[in-house]
């Protein structure tokens, strides 16, 4: 009798652990599936011309997306010396008082803002920027991106700041430094790689935002430096040409996809390899 | 504001028995600027000029303090604007329709009728749909990474693996689904006799379980390894197997949690838009089944907004926006709300 019932258990047991391997084996393989087929596509549509050239019309062969590129690294940068600067300074805020009114409502504000669909983050960018300005820019492009930016910088600046044991800050005090020079050249050094960590992985995240971007940087199929004309971006150079039905815009779509995918693993990658090269450690 | 720091800063820049004193940790050092400043002001041994200086850092102390409120002021402000200019922006649509926006089923520019009950539809069938789809993948991952596979190399590179996939850009997943997705969905509607467009709920549903599967899992692991050893190794002493200690210790344990990773996940499933945009068909009539086109609330906003000639039409799309906005609100901070209440209890 009692034979069949541990073996039924062990069964059970052993049934178990092939069904959630196997699961999660499976769900691991969306991602080889993407990046390989991204590969295989892309390889094709890449050369020296396809980021040199600017796109051409329907039916002539050829074409690249410079003006894409350039116009992505410009709304990003933009975008990053927006975000950066508040986001660094409200986490530092935010790690200094662990419990005040302000903080609080600016940690639910964090939170908040961390969860907002970025269509809606692009709409608000339109509503402020787009409609006040009179027309699409990449400018209001880099606002939404900011907006993106901010809550993912302001959290683990505060979360690695947390980390700082106090003795250090207040060794560096009993020195008698004063208060901002203590954060600048002793809290914020040794969180350093936590910093630039999230730094990273915030640009990596909105270098592939296309939502925001849709009714803001708007595209642009010349080259554009001037950050308040509508500017190309390479995940709208994607969206259009992948919905288009002609099959050369899908190959520069293709094109255009791998050296976006290129550029966001690369930067999660590094970033990666910041917070293992340089682990703050107390 | 911060008494704390006013106090500190008093003490060294007015208490300090040496009035010429900066405070500074680079006195040694003449690449720092107070220490120039210094090796100047020592020089020329000025009383005032000295007087001067111990205040230096005291102004600074004060400009480091408002600068460091005002922005994390600034994010409160931006996420109030927001919130304030969708409001207005949407008062227009708000004013004509009031309720009756949500519960209205035609949604024609031409006409100027706007009803948003469509896109709520789409969205609640596509987003649970995608939950019901990534549940067992999500819950398998958490547990076989926060269990199973713990210290095991192979667990850590499924963990990278899970991880990039999160990083993925939305318009990667549309187009990868455009391209491979629609046309398997194709087949499956013509064997299924079912209408075969390819584009439709099934296939937005499909690229959304992909992409939410990280976020729930993530969340999931990690409360799933918080699981006190004690009490596993408890169940393991009387004798139950690992699959009676996952199924009768571990899930109950970590249930509210695993059940906030599964909300958030949601919240992001509800908002997510290039993605869905680029395969569900973008048809303005309530969806009749899984095979069927159909919008949701992001993408209407992101197939109409800039071809929205008339004010009501770019008001009523704002106030979708909205909605959307509100909504993904209640699920995050209802799923906050349960990680905190958990995390507190263990």
């Amino acid at each position: 009798m009692r034979e069949p019932i541990i073996g039924l258990r062990k069964l059970r047991n052993n049934t178990f652990i092939t069904i959630v391997t196997t699961l999660a084996v499976i769900s691991a393989l969306p991602l080889i599936f993407i990046i390989f087929y991204v590969l295989k596509q892309g390889i094709s549509a890449i050369n020296w011309q396809f980021f040199v050239a600017l796109p051409k019309p329907v039916g002539e062969v050829g074409g690249g997306i410079a003006n894409a590129l350039v116009g992505t690294i410009l709304i990003v940068l933009v975008a990053s010396l927006m975000a950066i600067p508040f986001g660094l300074m409200a986490g530092v805020y935010l790690a200094e008082h662990p419990d005040n009114k302000l903080s609080n409502a600016t940690r639910l504000c964090v939170e908040v803002l961390n969860g907002t669909p970025s269509i809606v983050v692009g709409v608000f960018a339109y509503l402020v920027i787009v409609m006040s300005m009179g027309s699409f820019s990449g400018f209001s492009g880099s606002f939404a991106l900011a907006v993106m930016m901010l809550p993912l910088v302001v959290r683990t600046t505060e979360e690695t700041l947390k980390l700082i044991p106090d003795t250090l800050k207040e060794a560096a005090l009993s020195l008698g430094a004063p208060y901002y020079r203590v954060i600048f050249k002793v809290v914020i050094p040794s969180g350093l790689s936590g910093i630039v960590n999230g730094i990273m992985l915030a640009i990596a995240r909105v270098t592939g935002e296309t939502a925001p971007l849709l009714f803001t940087a708007f595209g642009n199929d010349f080259m554009n430096l001037n950050i308040f004309r509508p500017m190309g971006n390479l995940p709208l150079v994607i969206f259009n040409y992948a919905m288009s039905p002609y099959k050369d815009w899908h190959r520069i779509a293709w094109g255009a996809s791998l050296v976006l995918v290129g550029m966001v693993l690369l930067m999660n990658l590094l970033s990666r390899w910041v917070i293992k090269k340089w682990k703050v450690r107390f | 504001m911060n008494k704390n720091t006013e106090k500190t800063d008093i003490s060294i820049g007015s208490n300090h028995p040496d009035p010429a004193y900066d405070g500074s940790l680079n006195r040694e050092q003449p690449g720092g600027e107070a220490g120039k400043q210094l090796s100047i002001d020592n020089s020329s041994q000025k009383p005032s000029v000295r007087l001067k200086e111990a205040t230096y850092p005291v102004f600074r102390e004060r400009l480091f303090n408002v600068m460091v409120t005002l922005s994390a002021i600034t994010v409160l402000m931006v996420i109030l604007l927001l919130f304030l200019m969708l409001v207005i922006h949407s008062l227009p649509s708000l004013k004509a329709y009031g309720f009756s926006f949500i519960i209205d089923n035609v949604w024609n520019p031409i006409t100027s009728k706007f009803g948003a009950l469509p896109f709520l539809v789409g969205t609640l069938l596509t987003s649970f749909v995608a939950l019901f789809i990534s549940i067992p993948f999500s819950l398998a991952i958490s547990v076989f990474l926060g269990e199973y596979a713990r210290e095991s190399r192979w667990g850590e590179v499924l963990r990278n693996m899970i991880e990039l996939l999160a990083g993925v850009p939305s318009v990667i997943y549309g187009f990868w689904g455009l391209m491979i997705m629609i046309p398997l969905v194709r087949d499956l509607a013509l064997a299924l006799n079912e209408p075969p467009y390819g584009v439709s709920i099934l296939a937005a549903s499909l690229i959304l379980a992909v992409m939410i599967v990280p976020y729930s899992a993530s969340i999931s692991r990690e409360v799933i390894s918080l699981v006190p050893d004690n009490l596993k190794e408890a169940a393991f002493a009387l004798g139950a197997t690992r699959y009676e200690v996952v199924r009768y210790v571990i899930i109950p344990q970590s249930f509210s949690g695993i059940f906030a990773g599964v909300l958030l996940s949601f919240g992001r499933a509800l908002g997510e838009t290039m993605a869905v945009t680029m395969v569900i068909g973008n048809t303005n009539t309530i969806p009749t089944g899984l095979f069927s086109t159909g919008n949701t609330m992001a993408s209407v906003i992101a197939n109409e907004f800039t071809e929205a000639t008339t004010n009501l039409h770019l008001s009523s799309l704002v106030e979708i926006g909205l909605l959307l906005f509100v909504v993904t609100l209640i699920i995050n901070y209802a799923g906050r709300y349960i990680i905190k209440k958990f995390s507190i209890s263990v």
